[in-house]
């Protein structure tokens, strides 16, 4: 049963990646949305974590929320894949469980 | 019975008033209301600084584009302070380093200085966490929200 993890709060004012980044098993995605998309910025500690996990997690960021904060593709953290509204539906169709991590 | 006089605070005394920016632009509605108090502020011809550390240094990040997330982009709003006497905008350094972003990645915003006949200066000033906590002992009020 592989899980979609949502993330939409700073890294760097909580600790809820660092959570689902704990809680997350190998075959899982993680969407980073809302200020969440702030952890797909490169050169972080967040993004440290996140490349510690990239081999056996997925790790996506809504291109929306990116766009609205001026965080542009160039400074993104490798790895991390941009998708827009219709691609995040897919993912939630395709993962038996979501979960939001708040 | 007589009535006691309201104390009234010399109109002509000016403050040293901070604002202090910690939250990131669009996830609450925190850092556009606080923009907005500043705006309201204004019109009292206090001595106004802003701060931007931690996460609220995001908020003067260049090339915010809100047209697909349905939210106003108030970013625009920030290089209208200099209208407003608002002059002094103290951005911290070690925030801007966390967060992978340089001076560069902010937007331009200025002011005309009336001393200097009115000479277009930039008001974003890179500021280390040491200098931030001296400025910040130098106020009179300091909000935050």
């Amino acid at each position: 049963m592989s899980i979609l993890h949502t993330v939409n709060k700073s890294p760097f004012e909580k600790t809820t990646l660092q959570s689902c980044l704990d809680h997350a098993s190998p075959g899982d995605a993680v969407i980073l949305i809302e200020d969440g998309v702030y952890g797909a910025l490169s050169r972080t500690e967040a993004s440290e974590r996140i490349a510690a996990r990239m081999n056996e997690v997925s790790f996506y960021a809504l291109g929306p929320d990116l766009l609205a904060r001026g965080v542009a593709n160039g400074s993104l953290a490798e790895g991390v894949k941009v998708v827009d509204y219709g691609e995040f539906v897919d993912l939630v169709a395709e993962h038996e469980i979501a979960q939001a991590w708040l | 019975m007589s009535m006691e006089e309201p104390e009234i605070t010399h109109p002509d005394v000016i403050k040293k008033f901070m604002y202090v920016n910690r939250r990131a632009p669009y996830g609450t509605v925190y850092a556009l209301e606080t923009l907005e108090v500043v705006l309201i502020g204004a019109a009292f011809d206090q001595d106004v600084s802003l701060a931007f550390l931690d996460d609220g240094v995001f908020q003067i990040v260049k090339g915010q584009d809100t047209t697909q997330i349905g939210m106003k982009n108030f970013s625009p709003t920030f290089r209208a302070l200099g209208d407003y006497e608002v002059s002094k905008l103290y951005v911290e350094k070690e925030s801007l380093e966390e967060r992978g972003l340089a001076p560069d990645d902010l937007l331009e915003i200025t002011y005309e200085d009336e001393d200097d006949d009115w000479a277009e200066k930039p008001s974003i000033r890179i500021v280390d966490r040491t200098e931030l906590t001296k400025i910040m002992a130098a106020q009179d009020v300091i909000l935050s929200f």
